[in-house]
Formats: C-alpha cells, structure tokens, sequence
C-alpha cells in the first residue's frame, strides 16, 4: 500500500516535468494525469482505513537519518479529503480550457504531492519537508496570473503567512524531537512534552497549522489568495489545503502531544475557532465577489472543525473520551464534508467565471436559465453548507452542536461558561453562513440577469458540469450516509481520543451518546422525500393545474422601458443591498462597517446614492501595526548599507566571537 | 403493542396537525379582531381562503424559474415533518426518537431558506427585501433556540423532545429560574420566527417593514395556499413546542389508552388555545418595531438563553 503511494507520489513529479513542457497537450495530460492520481489516493486511503496500519522506513532521507512514512486511521482520512477535492478540482481543469502555460502546470502536481507527503510522513523533517513544497507550489500557483496588481499582492501577503507558518512549525518540531535522530513520530510519542515545552509546542502549533488553515487572527491571506489562483487551484487549496493544516494540527496536538495533556488545552482551540467561525461566516455575508465570499466560508468551517477539536481535547483532558470521541468524530466528518462542499462551490464559481466572464456577484444573476446543472450543483452544495438537513453540512454540524450541548459534563465553571458561549457562536455562525448561501445564491443564479454577460452565459458540457454534478451527488450521500462513515473514522478517532465503543443505532443512524439525541439522516431524507410527495399527490389529485406565465407584479411596477429588456437593472436588489440588514446589525461592531447615504434635495430627480465599506478587523489591529513596526525598524537598519569598511569589519567579528560563545555555552551545558 | 400504539398515536397527531394549523391560526385572527373591537372572520375562514387558492388560476412570473415551483413543496415538506415530530396530546410516537430539536432547528432553517430563494427568484425588490431580513432575524433567532437546547438537554440529559417532555412531566424538575428564562427566550423567538407583532406585521401588504409577506408577493394560486399553510404549520408547531415542553401537563404516557388520548387532545387543545390567545392579547398591546430594533428584541432572547444555562452551571455548581 505504501508502494502504491510512493509510485502515486512520483507520478506526480513526472507529471510536473511534463508540465514544464510547453505544448498544447500538456495541460491535458497534467489534468487527466492529477484526477488519476486523485483517484488511486482515494483508493490507498481506504483501503489503509479498512486494514492496520503501517509504516516504512526509506533509503534515502536527510543526512541525520532516513525518511519514514506512514499510512494510519487519521492520515488515511485526510488522503481521503485529498483525493476527492483535488481529483473533482483536477477534473474541472480538465474540461475547462486546453491552453494551460507551464507556470500553472508544473506546481499543480508538485502541489498535490507537497499535500499527500505531509499526510504521508512518519517523521518531522518528511512533515515539513512536504509542508513546504504544498506551500511554495500553492504559492506559485496564486501567483500564477500576475498581470493583475491585486494577485500580486495576495500572492505577496501569502507568502510571507507562509513564511510565518514555517516560521512557527519548525522550531515546534524542534522543541517535539529530543535529539536529531528522534524525528521519527514513533520515538516522539515515547518522549510527550510536558509542562512549559508542551504550551510552547501548543502555541506555536496553532499559530503555524493555523495560519495556513485560515484560523483568525492568521486568516488575512485566505480572502484575497484563494480567489486570485485559478478556479480549480482556488477548490483544492479550500477544500484539501485547509484541511492538510488542520491534520498537522491534529497529529501533533492529539497523538504527538500524548494523551496526558490538561483540560485548558482544548480552550485556545475552542476561542479561535468561535472567533473564525463568527467573523468568516459574517464576512461572507458583506463581500461581493464569489470567490472572496466563499474563501469567507470556509474561515467559517475551519473555526467550526477547529471548534470541534478543541472541545475534543478538553474532553480527553476531562477524561470523557466517549464525549471527547464524539467531538473528534464531528471535526473528521466535517472535513470531509465541508472539503467536498466548498470543492464543489468554487468550481461552480470557477464554471459561473468561465461561463459568464465574471466573478462579481453584481454583474450576475439569472444563471438558473442558462446554466441549469451548475446552478442545480451549486444550489446542492449552498444548502450543504448552510447546513440544511438532511445534506452533510447538517450531519456534521449536528455531531459538533451535540458535542457543544454535552460540554457543561466536564465540571469546569469556567470551561462551561466558555462553552456555552461557543454554543452560542456555533449555531450564529450557522445561520449566518446560511444567510450568505442564499445571498449567493439568489443574486448569482437566480432572478434577472444584471449585464448582457450575464444574459448571454453558456455552460461549459463535459468534464466541467461532470465534475460538478458528481460532487453534488456526494454531498446528498455523505449527508444521508454519516453512520458508515463515522465506521470508517473509527481508526483515527481513536488515534486522537483513545478507544471507545461508539454507540450504534441501526438503520444508519447517528447518536450523541447513550440515552442522548440520535439522528436518522437517511430517515429524515426518506420522511422529507414521502411527505413532500404525497402532499403534492394530495394537493394535485383530481385538479387541472391552470399557469400562466405573467410579468412580475412587484406591487404593481410599470414594465420596464424597451431598452431594458431584462428589466431595469435598479429594481433588482444588489450584491450590498441584500447585505445591508446584516452589516447594520452586526458589520458595525466586529467589520468596522460604515455607511454614508446621500438623498437629493426634495423635489431633485436625481438619483440617492449610498457608499458601504466594511473591512476585516485583521488589517487594522493585526498588519496595519505590523507594518508600521516594519517601517520603524527598516530606517536603522538601512543605516547598515552606509558603514565604513572599518565597521564591516568589526561587524563580522563581533558576531563570529556572539557565534562562538554561544556554541560553548551550549556545549557546556 | 408498543409500535402498534405508536403508530396509531403518529396518526391521530398528523390529522390532528394538518386540520387544526389553520384553525389555530383563524382562532388568533378571531381573538385579535375581538380584542380590537371588530368582529371577525370565523375560525375556519383560513381553510376556506386555502380552497379558494387552490381553485385559482395561477400566474407567475416571467423572470422565475424552477426554484419558485419547487420551494413551496420544499417548504411544506419541512413544516410538516417537524410538526409530525413535536408531541402535542401524547408521548411515544412511532417518530418519537427522531424528535431532536436540533433536527427540528435544521427544518425550520430548510423552509426559511427555501421561502428566501423562491423570494429572490423572480427579481423583485420586494422579495429581496424580505429575504435579506428575514434570514438576518434568524441569525439572532437559531442560536437562541440551541440555547434553549443547552437548558433542556442539560436538565433532561437530551435534546429529544420526547423525552424532554417526559422529564419535565415526571416532576422530579421543579420549577427553576432557569427553566422561566428559557421559556421567556422561546416565546420571543416564537413570535420572531412567525412574522407576528412586534417583530413583522402578519395582516400587512404594501409597506416597506414587512417581512414575510414581502417574500410571497409574487406567489398567487396554489403557491400561495402552500405558503399559507406552511406559515399556519409553523405557527401550530412553535406554539405545540412551547405547550409540549414547558406545560406537559395532561401528555398521554406512551402506550396509553384512548381515554389518557382523549385527556391529552383536550389538554392540547386547551393548551394551545390559551397560548394563541397570549399571542392575540400581546399583539393587541404592543406596536410593530422598526426592522432595525428587531436585532435588539431577539438578541434578548438570545441573552436569556445564555443566562439560563450560566445560572444552571451556578446552581448545579453549588448543589
């Protein structure tokens, strides 16, 4: 099995050397070649899921030691999420356009293969080692059209995010390992740190993983990087990337970490997670481009899994692993769902950008009529991540609310209160990302079309729309179908929590726990499907439906003027219109929203105008300071250029003799 | 027995349901109209607005499409399941385990987003409007709820209705300051999540401040008797919920005979009868808000939930 992977794995290589070639059929090859790869990930990670794990020790690695690799009940689940984002995402490349350039082709792979060696390593170094590939590659790819000055600078903030992650990732490897030859996970789990070096692991883990994953105060990148990249690279680095991260997360913090960790460790965890779920879901709500909107979603459900874990290491901390089991279980299905989910909305934005020439919600609309599969996909995947029964947003979010609910068990005063406020913010956020799903929705599919571009969209046949509708159709069976594969997490929840005994209901069924609330998905479905259908029958029998087809009576609008013929764009509620409710209500205080409202004169027929901005709290409190820190210090350390031979040389000295004496207070000690 | 008795209780609870929604809602129509010193429409006059609907002729609009013909039976399908599930004269339904009001929370978002799409469908400005604000009241309105849920589940050890029913009926709960809190917070966003006074006008058209009647402007014929019963549907089962948990007074037990069943249909019917007349007489005497203060209304709710369950932590904390 894990030849199978390494064989997958150099597949990938060689097909970014076919990228670097530029030729017409290359971009095909690539495509076809990655959703092939994708595929056979899909089958190794099952397959490890169903069988014990196992492990192997390379021939080659960094010169203190040989690489390991590994395939267990938690990685295999990750490589699960991989192969179905990055092979659907790999699909859609395939049938949306031939004329790929070499500096979008040769990182695509190298991506997917930087993903698959963090999920696939045994030992800190191969971790980070693909860590940082997936990072400079998806870095590449975000830069890949810099033509336009915005891409730029998303590119540039992300990577100096990335650099930060490295920055925070490495030295926590460094404080895991006790000695150079101790890489190895199996040696680091003989050894779990303790006490201060524990918290400093924690806390350069969450901000390292968490900068990558999106997790607030690190998710300023996440908004403007993943809609600047490609509309497939924008669905594999939402719906895999993300979760890569959050999988780094999870192996240090749960397995490497050890099982002996205290309660209050789940509290970072549980804060940030609130915090990202909150301002992502409310950004969501507030942006006007599809692709931002929906990069605000997934900081939606990052906080919600990274909520969910948290709460799952309190409860270990607690010692109630079937609650801390629980927990784990909903942040593992949750990934799962919301990478199909979210791959499955961006390639539908990427299909709306190639179908339509636009991302802008306020050059959209109507797409129902010319687009009626993508719309149809989309509308699946919109309500899956408003979290609508019985769709797999919903299976997931029950797990995570029913895990919420049962928080006040662990005893803590204070643990209880701040649980029942994450509570609180868990089920906001819900109905928040829900307003913004149907905000999407309704104003880039449905009623009129507000340009000629938008009248005149086509959609694409093919492995585009085959792509798409494959997703959909996953995401109604993951919703109906949590119980199996609650099954087949079985291995990694119990990697993270420890054994437990889950309890079962049958007919595919779900429960909180023993005497707790249960879910029948499968069963809700079937109830929603009868009583729908026999109401129709009930409603329609023995009844001749007469409908006519009339103009809309908007309380009695005059039809519009020849020259609009799909209606003046002015009575059609715009992108910050639909907006304005929730950023009056909640913009103010956490987006910094502001609204200025111009009236003509009484009597004037000129027309009002309105100027609505809302920012993310994180370039005011977090980068703006930065940089001003940064400019602070630049200007004395540009003095440097200007020293004297003399002082250069004085420069080197001191720190060749700084250098030496810290090595033989090392060596001392 | 058991599943014979629960599938014969499933059954009186849906016709019970279906023919009394409309009914519940003529009945506060009455009560308020004679509160104001008018007389009134008789109790079954929804019922016969909905067969005049259903006998129309329906227009739509040009600019709709599929999703205006599909989200009303979206809607309806919603409703109703979640009615079906919330006990109203006895316990032990054959859906009883699927009760969970978390479950229940998800329909009621299913039908709010499925009226919010076919509201945005046709292109109107009115439908916007409405759409835009009723999905803001819920996000003030859902967490509240799961607050509520936070209370009973920490009470009754489950968020099942059923059997949150079933704790509260056996009376080892007591009365609490906690469970009043949580009962003030569901009645809020009772009233919210139907579009009544103070949150939305239900009898008005043609203004700027409705909500949920701004949202089926374009519906006419048999969407909108759908839409209609729906609304009803909604109504009956927040009121059905309120009576089940905090006055399970009269609940036939599970597997009861039909004379507990003939108790509890009219315990129900009592129940639900005085709180649809506390609903008329609050409606009389109070104005509409502006939409903006609404947040500040159920946002209340919100922070009484979270009260409630911080003084049950206390007390718990201290027993």
């Amino acid at each position: 099995m894990l030849m199978a992977l390494l064989a997958l794995l150099i597949v990938l290589l060689a097909l970014a050397a076919v990228g670097a070639w530029r030729a017409p059929w290359a971009g095909r090859v690539v495509h076809a070649g990655t959703a092939a790869v994708c595929g056979g990930f899909c089958v190794v990670a099952v397959l490890a899921m169903v069988l014990p794990p196992v492990a192997m020790t390379l021939p080659f690695g960094p010169f203190w030691g040989p690489a390991m690799i590994a395939l267990d009940g938690l990685s295999a689940w990750f490589l699960l999420v991989l192969g179905l984002s990055g092979g659907a995402a790999s699909l859609a490349a395939l049938g949306s356009g031939t004329d790929w350039p070499p500096r979008l082709l040769l990182p695509w792979p190298a991506f997917l293969a930087g993903m698959a060696l963090t999920l696939a390593a045994a030992d800190a170094f191969t971790m980070l080692l693909g860590f940082e590939a997936m990072s400079l590659a998806s870095w590449a790819l975000v830069a890949a059209e810099h033509d336009r000055a915005e891409n730029r600078r998303a590119a540039r903030l992300y990577l100096v995010f990335a650099i930060f992650a490295a920055a925070c990732l490495i030295p926590a490897m460094g404080l895991l390992a006790v000695g150079p030859e101790a890489l190895g996970f199996a040696a680091i789990r003989e050894t779990p740190p303790e006490g201060l070096r524990a918290a400093l692991i924690l806390a350069l883990v969450v901000a390292g993983a968490g900068a990558k994953a999106g997790l607030v105060p690190f998710h300023a990148w996440l908004p403007l990087a993943h809609p600047a990249a490609p509309s497939h690279v924008s669905a594999a680095m939402s719906g895999a990337m993300t979760k890569v991260a959050i999988y780094v997360m999870a192996r240090v913090l749960f397995d490497l970490c050890g099982p002996a960790q205290p309660l209050w460790w789940g509290v970072p965890l549980l804060a940030l997670g609130a915090a990202s779920a909150l301002l992502g879901a409310l950004r969501a709500n507030v942006e006007d481009d599809s692709k931002v909107l929906l990069a605000c979603s997934t900081i939606e459900n990052i906080g919600l899994i990274v909520m969910a874990m948290g709460l799952a290491l309190a409860f270990r901390g607690a010692d109630l692993v079937p609650l801390a089991a629980l927990a784990a279980g909903a942040a593992m299905l949750h990934a799962l769902n919301h990478s199909v989910f979210k791959t499955l909305l961006f390639l539908g934005a990427g299909a709306v950008l190639h179908g339509a020439l636009s991302r802008r919600l306020d050059s959209l609309g109507g797409l129902i009529k010319t687009m009626p599969w993508t719309t149809a996909s989309v509308i699946v995947g919109a309500a899956a991540a408003a979290a609508l029964p019985p769709l797999s947003g919903f299976a997931s979010e029950w797990l995570l609310l029913q895990s919420l609910l049962a928080g006040w068990r662990t005893g803590a005063l204070g643990f209880q209160i701040i649980v029942a406020a994450a509570t609180a913010i868990a089920a906001l956020s819900t109905a928040l990302a829900a307003a913004a799903m149907v905000r999407f929705v309704g104003l880039a599919f449905l009623g009129r079309p507000r340009t000629p571009r938008a009248a005149g969209a086509a959609e694409h046949p093919g492995a585009e729309r085959a792509a798409l509708v494959a997703l959909a159709a996953l995401t109604v069976l993951l919703g109906i179908l949590p119980a199996p594969l609650l099954d087949l997490a079985e291995g990694g929840v119990r990697l993270l929590v420890g054994g437990v005994d889950r309890p079962a209901p049958a007919l595919l069924g779900i429960a909180a726990g023993d005497g707790a609330a249960r879910l029948w998905p499968a069963l809700v479905f079937l109830l929603l499907v009868v009583i729908g259908g026999g109401a129709l029958v009930a409603i329609r029998v023995r009844r001749t439906r007469f409908i006519v087809s009339g103009p809309a009576w908007a309380c009695g609008f005059n039809a519009p003027p020849p020259h609009l013929p799909f209606g003046d764009p002015l009575t059609q509620p715009s992108a910050a219109g639909l907006a304005q409710p929730l950023r009056r209500m909640l913009g103010g205080p956490l987006l910094g929203a502001t609204e200025r409202v111009t009236m003509p004169d009484p009597g004037d027929t000129g027309a009002a105008t309105i100027v609505s901005r809302a920012e993310d709290p994180a370039f005011a409190w977090l980068l703006a300071p930065l940089a001003r820190v940064r400019d602070a210090l630049v200007v004395p350390a540009e003095r440097l250029r200007d020293l004297s031979i003399r002082q250069y040389l004085m420069l080197s000295f001191a720190l060749l003799i700084a250098m030496l004496a810290l090595v033989a207070v090392l060596e001392r000690g | 027995m058991e599943i014979i008795t629960g599938i014969l209780t499933q059954l009186v609870h849906m016709a019970l349901v279906i023919a009394g929604a409309p009914v519940l809602l003529g009945l506060v129509r009455l009560a308020k109209a004679r509160l104001m010193g008018r007389r009134g429409p008789h109790p079954l006059q929804p019922w016969r607005d909905l067969r005049k609907l259903l006998g129309k002729r329906a227009v739509v609009a040009e600019t709709a499409s599929a999703v205006t013909h599909v989200a009303p039976w979206v809607a309806l399908a919603a409703a109703l399941l979640a009615a079906f599930l919330i006990p109203s004269f006895a316990r032990g339904m054959v859906l009883a385990p699927l009760a969970d009001l978390v479950l229940v929370a998800g329909l009621l978002a299913l039908g709010r987003v499925a009226m919010a799409l076919a509201a945005l469908d046709a292109g109107t400005p009115f439908g916007g409007l409405g759409a835009s604000r009723e999905m803001a009241f819920a996000v003030f309105a859902e967490p509240a709820l799961i607050l509520a849920a936070l209370t009973f589940s920490i009470i009754a050890g489950t968020t099942n209705i059923d059997a949150i029913a079933g704790a509260f009926q056996d009376g080892a709960v007591g009365v609490r300051v906690s469970l009043a809190l949580a009962l003030i917070a569901m009645l809020a966003i009772a009233v919210a999540e139907n579009g009544r006074i103070p949150v939305d006008n239900p009898s008005t058209h043609l203004e700027l401040t409705m909500v949920h009647e701004a949202m089926i402007l374009e519906a006419s014929a048999e969407q909108l008797a759908i839409w209609d019963y729906q609304a009803a549907l909604r109504l009956m089962l927040w009121l059905s919920l309120i009576a089940a948990i905090f006055f399970p007074v009269g609940l036939a037990a599970p597997g009861a005979g039909p004379v507990a069943w003939l108790i509890g249909i009219g315990a129900y019917a009592l129940k639900l009868g005085a709180l649809g007349f506390a609903l008329a007489v609050f409606e009389s005497s109070i104005a509409k808000m502006r939409v903006f203060r609404v947040p500040e209304f159920v946002g209340a709710a919100l922070l009484l939930g979270l009260l409630a369950a911080v003084l049950l932590f206390l007390s718990t904390g201290f027993a």
